[in-house]
């Protein structure tokens, strides 16, 4: 796509130390967003695997009837803890702040984001946020048990340590914001020479439009967190009925941020997908423009559909109707994207790899989530469904299968460029099978279980229940171990792996034209664009010329 | 704010420089991002008055009768001629007078904290009387008019954060002025901090008349 040539030699690479700082300070003090990029990756990966065990031993509860080994209380504080981790530490920041940071000034053929210092203290805010979350466990009146939506009047008067859990949330927020800052600036101002909006790969659309959800709506929730906290210490009142307050009101507040924030989780998996499939399938994507701005359009009616979550808290019937009709039209954007990457694979040349595989993980247990989705969407359906664990089962197939699978995709899809090694595929392929397989047999059940009226945060059920809670079990096991394996396999990769070549899969985009792993200031010679971002014709003609 | 630490520059064509890189406009948009969040920061606050006024639109009537009116709008006065000192503070750094940048910024610090001096006496005033959240005068208020008063401690309490915040950023920006890193050739940090006094008096200007004057 574009025309660049070879620089001077360059004698080392961004992982290596430059200056006159070395080891630990140098990574702590960095400004080089692909650094910063790894530095959050360890800490949000630290953060997952806290989750994941958590996440294990809620499914160790539910395994037989009864109780097993926890009391009610405690299970309250695992599903909140496994929650709040996975929502604010993990998947919120999850592929913006690794891989955004990481790929966005790489694809846009710049040095660095626009802001290379907020985007280090972004990283510090992010870190004193995720310290107050796992202080907020040790201190006071214990792990908070109010479930990750802070919901009042309860959140009110929980007696756990609810004011610490909340603050930490508002801080990530702060960070969150800094970073969509950051990169819109980016986007608008350092593309490469040629580079126009709509030559941009399609991740930085993505990218684009979660960067706008993120300043747009975290400071909704970081006020109504706050006003929880004057709450809790000064009862204020807004939201406590007893005093005049609305509790319905802080819901409202709260899903107007926490609703937009779920295509912050998605958008970005989408562009991973966008990425990988034209790659993949050796040609260009199909449908361009319109993968581009269904990122955007889902982003504007992603914003007016929060009252779908307060379905059956007595709100308007027209209002009812009115989100659901908006809820719906969100399929339309989505069903867009789906449709333009089948498209895209039709008569492709298609290369079977390792990230292939996870994308179309991705487009497979992304669809389930999205078509159940509708059944929530639905006012009639959603009343039966509703707090039961077909609402367990649906989310984690949009946000574990949607964006947890789309952030597994880009690992290793851009691990060969981050670190300049090659992973071992037979392996890879392995832990794709078991996280697949795992996945399914660990959250399909719960679709059943909900359809039969098993509520979720409940501690024990009724023996006819068994039977899928025991399955959903066995599953949780499967998928662990596939994710155990697929970090070791990635992990080991970095000192036991062969070295990558600057383009192993054959991708178009400017990151692939530069070394792996990339030099400090990322390109020898800016590059400058010509044609749009995932133009085959020169590589064909490269290999043709080689005689393969 | 400052956009860009290092950049390649791809005007040139043959080769790549990599040096200090200005990027004032980028500083300017993301400057811009971050008003659009505070913004919506106190959106938030705006919702919620807005969904008790209407709910408890008699009892909001009542209690801002006991707001101090003369003190609102004297203090209306000062913030809005301390965005005027703003703007002639970065007028003159901009026509590389730093001098007299320099004492506009002052008098602009001088009128925040005036602001402030007034804020204290109201709020000490209503203090005494036990109105104050979690007081117990505001907590035998009735629901309406406590969650008015509760609306004016969070809304102008905020508001205060954000004039203190401002004050010593200003304060920050006068030491880049006296050592020169702010100066006529990079006025930026001083523009933004005016952009963002503006916002502050914005915020005020919509708080007068929904606490002070409904009465």
């Amino acid at each position: 796509m574009a025309e660049s040539t070879t620089g001077p030699a360059w004698t080392g690479n961004y992982l290596q130390d430059y200056g006159s700082r070395r080891g630990l300070m140098a990574w702590l003090t960095t400004t080089d967003h692909k650094r910063i990029g790894l530095m959050y990756m360890v800490a949000m990966f630290s953060f997952f695997t806290v989750a994941v065990l958590l996440g294990l031993l809620i499914r160790l509860e539910l395994m037989n009837p009864g109780m097993q080994f926890v009391t009610p209380r405690v299970y309250n504080s695992l599903f909140t803890l496994h929650g709040v981790i996975m929502i604010f530490l993990f998947i919120v920041p999850g592929i913006p702040a690794v891989m955004g940071n990481f790929m966005l000034p790489l694809q846009l053929g710049a040095a660095d984001v626009s802001f290379p210092k907020l985007n280090l203290a972004s990283w510090y805010v992010y870190m004193v946020g995720a310290v107050m979350a796992l202080f907020s466990l040790f201190v006071g009146g214990g792990v908070p048990d109010t479930g990750w939506t802070f919901y009042a009047p309860y959140a009110l008067r929980s007696g756990t340590n609810v004011s610490l859990a909340v603050l930490a949330a508002f801080v990530l927020g702060f960070s969150s914001i800094m970073t969509g800052m950051n990169f819109i600036t980016t986007i608008h101002r350092l593309r490469a020479e040629g580079m126009t909006f709509f030559r941009m790969p399609l991740f930085c659309w993505g990218l684009y439009a979660t960067s706008w959800i993120q300043v747009i709506a975290t400071p909704v929730v970081g006020i109504t967190l706050l006003l929880v906290v004057m709450e809790r210490s000064l009862g204020i009142g807004f939201f406590d009925p007893a005093r005049g307050g609305d509790p319905i009101l802080y819901q409202h507040l709260f899903w107007i941020y926490s609703h937009p924030v779920v295509y912050v989780m998605i958008l970005p998996a989408m562009g991973v997908v966008s990425e990988i499939l034209p790659t993949f399938a050796g040609r260009t994507v199909f449908g361009y423009k319109a993968i581009a701005l269904s990122s955007m359009a889902i982003a504007v009616v992603g914003y007016v559909v929060w009252a779908h979550h307060m379905f059956t808290t007595g709100i308007s019937d027209t209002a009812r109707w009115v989100f659901s009709l908006l809820t719906f039209l969100v399929a339309i954007p989505t069903g867009i994207k789906v449709f333009n990457w089948m498209a895209t694979l039709y008569k492709g040349s298609i290369r079977i790899d390792v990230p292939l595989l996870y994308a179309l993980g991705f487009v497979f247990l992304f669809s389930i989530g999205g078509l159940t989705g509708l059944v929530n969407g639905a006012l009639a359906t959603d009343i039966h469904v509703h707090d039961t664990a077909f609402i367990v089962g649906h989310f984690h197939y949009t946000m574990f299968g949607g964006a947890g699978i789309g952030f597994f995709a880009a690992l290793h899809y851009w691990w060969p460029k981050v670190f300049g090694r090659m992973y071992n595929r037979k392996l890879a392929l392995w832990a794709w099978g078991l996280i697949m397989v795992g996945f399914n047999t660990l959250y399909f059940p719960m679709l059943v279980l909900g359809i039969m009226g098993m509520p979720r945060r409940y501690a024990d059920y009724l023996p006819q229940f068994h039977t899928p809670h025991l399955i959903s079990t066995i599953g949780s096991w499967i998928l662990v171990a596939g994710i155990a394996l697929m970090f070791t396999t990635l992990i080991r990769a970095i000192r036991h792996g062969e070295k990558a070549p600057a383009n192993p899969w054959g991708g178009t985009t400017l990151e692939w034209q530069t070394t792996s792993p990339p030099p400090q200031l990322n390109f020898a010679t800016a590059p400058v664009v010509t044609t749009g971002p995932y133009d085959h014709t020169a590589l064909r003609q490269a290999a043709a010329k080689e005689g393969r | 704010m400052e956009a860009g630490g290092k950049a390649l520059h791809a005007h040139g064509g043959a080769h790549a420089v990599p040096h200090e890189h200005r990027d004032d406009e980028g500083s300017k948009t993301g400057m811009w991002l971050f008003l659009f969040t505070e913004v919506l920061l106190f959106g938030g606050l705006f919702i919620i008055y807005a969904v008790y006024r209407h709910k408890f639109g008699h009892a909001f009537h009542e209690a801002a009768g006991e707001l101090n009116k003369v003190m609102g709008v004297t203090n209306t006065f000062v913030l809005l001629t301390s965005s005027l000192t703003m703007v002639l503070s970065v007028g003159a750094l901009q026509r590389r007078r730093a001098a007299e940048s320099l004492r506009w910024l002052w008098v602009t610090f001088g009128l925040a904290c005036c602001f402030l001096v007034i804020k204290f006496f109201e709020w000490s005033a209503k203090h005494h009387h036990g109105i104050w959240p979690g007081g117990e005068h505001l907590h035998a208020m009735p629901p309406g008019e406590g969650l008015f008063f509760n609306l004016y401690f969070m809304m102008t309490g905020l508001h205060g954060i954000h004039v203190l915040i401002g004050m010593a950023v200003m304060a920050w920006i006068a030491t880049r002025i006296r050592s020169g890193k702010v100066s006529g050739d990079r006025y930026g940090a001083l523009e933004y901090t005016g952009l963002y006094w503006h916002l502050v008096d914005l915020v005020w200007i919509f708080l007068l008349p929904l606490f002070y004057l409904t009465n």
